[in-house]
């Protein structure tokens, strides 16, 4: 069949996709134990990152709205860094699963499309983990993606702190989506853009739209004040950064010398017949 | 739901204008032990609404002799950002429902999530 029967907004609407029988088929759809925990790690890496992308002010417990909450994965990644959020979610079996899980944060069951239901200026923040392109698909007759999409911006807008961020990792279908998408948000009063990661990787590729409300100026300093201390950036740096090295923790690069001279010294410890490289043949 | 929710939380039925602050009908009330984080606690409170909150604790039976009106200097008072603690994110409202004061619609709470889930011609 064709790539659209791939994606899981395509099949059925979010709350019938994620209901408790297609739970167990669904999410886990053919994976193994080691499968699972894969997307667990996946799911762990895009709140780790799109939480970097927030530019939180540091050593200052946030409030932040997660949307799109599901099983609250993304929540437990906010709760180890000490954030305080709420989770908005439409499918009440994803929510079953939060309880039982026991996260920290508060869980509300809401539809995107009908708009955030809080208080003007609530969040620092938020962040939403693959949920915004169920948005772009009209499940009921009554439904109008632009319309609902603005109504969820516009909402969002006004429940955020001034100068708070969005970020909402996307896999968007095409460029036209991804368009629909930025269109409403901007008129919905946002500011920002697609920040993507490992553009020339299919398969690290990331697409994460980072949503902007209002200007996060710095306060200026009084005239007079000498303790100016050390101006803390406020605007993300290298966005588009490849930060392929950085969570390999202590290992070396796959392919470098490093790498290669490791994995021989392991196999010669393990007894098995190592050629003798260029390097260490000519070493002295 | 904790109180901290209830208190950003707004009715958005179509054509309410404020739909703040939300009527809580607790049938069932627990608490939860939360680790105390006084500076989270001092940050929230310039964003309460803190009559719906005193309402709200009110409500629950869960007040703490929390004064009406906000004090000043709260940031240094541990005992009251204890109490503000204890209000805010270790009651729950596990069963019950929250009305809209404007529309009167219910929004029912299971298992301790509100459902805010408009019908078609609502939202």
């Amino acid at each position: 069949m064709s790539s659209s029967c791939r994606r899981p907004e395509h099949m059925a609407p979010p709350e019938v996709f994620y209901n408790e029988e297609e739970l167990g088929t669904n999410d886990c759809a053919g994976f193994t134990h080691t499968g699972l925990s894969r997307m667990i790690e996946i799911q762990t890496q895009m709140s780790a990152r799109a939480v970097e992308l927030l530019s939180l002010p540091e050593d200052q417990p946030c409030y932040l709205l997660d949307v799109g909450c599901g099983s609250g994965l993304s929540g437990d990644y906010l709760s180890e860094e000490g954030y305080y959020w709420v989770g908005v979610d439409i499918s009440t079996a994803m929510l079953d699963v939060a309880l039982d899980r026991e996260v920290d944060g508060d869980l509300v069951l809401g539809d995107m499309g009908q708009g955030m239901p809080f208080r003007p200026g609530t969040f620092d923040g938020c962040i939403s983990i693959s949920a915004l392109q169920w948005l772009c698909n009209a499940d009921k007759r009554s439904h109008s993606p632009p319309k609902r999409l603005y109504t969820f911006f516009s909402s969002l807008y006004s429940s955020l702190a001034r100068g708070a961020r969005a970020v909402f990792q996307i896999y968007p279908e095409n460029s036209e989506q991804l368009e629909l998408i930025t269109a409403q948000a901007m008129r919905a009063g946002f500011t920002g853009g697609m920040v993507v990661d490992y553009p020339n990787s299919s398969k690290a590729k990331k697409f994460f739209l980072c949503l902007f409300a209002g200007v996060s100026g710095v306060l200026p300093k009084g005239l007079g004040s000498e303790t100016v201390d050390r101006n803390v950036p406020n605007q993300v740096q290298f966005t588009g950064q490849r930060s392929r090295f950085k969570n390999m923790k202590g290992k070396s690069v796959k392919k470098s010398k490093d790498w290669i001279l490791e994995k021989k010294e392991r196999q010669r410890r393990q007894g098995k017949y190592v050629s003798q490289c260029f390097s260490e043949r000519f070493v002295v | 739901m904790k109180l901290l929710t209830h208190n950003m939380l707004t009715s958005h039925v179509k054509g309410v204008t404020k739909g703040y602050p939300l009527l809580i009908k607790a049938t069932e009330v627990k608490v939860n032990e939360v680790e105390f984080n006084p500076q989270f606690v001092s940050r929230m409170i310039p964003k309460l609404e803190w009559s719906a909150l005193i309402q709200a604790a009110e409500g629950v039976g869960h007040r703490q002799d929390l004064p009406d009106t906000l004090v000043s200097n709260y940031e240094n008072d541990e005992d009251f950002l204890h109490k503000v603690h204890r209000v805010l994110l270790e009651v729950e409202v596990i069963e019950g429902s929250l009305q809209c004061p404007e529309s009167g619609r219910e929004f029912p709470i299971s298992k301790g999530v509100p459902n805010m889930l408009l019908n078609e011609d609502e939202s």
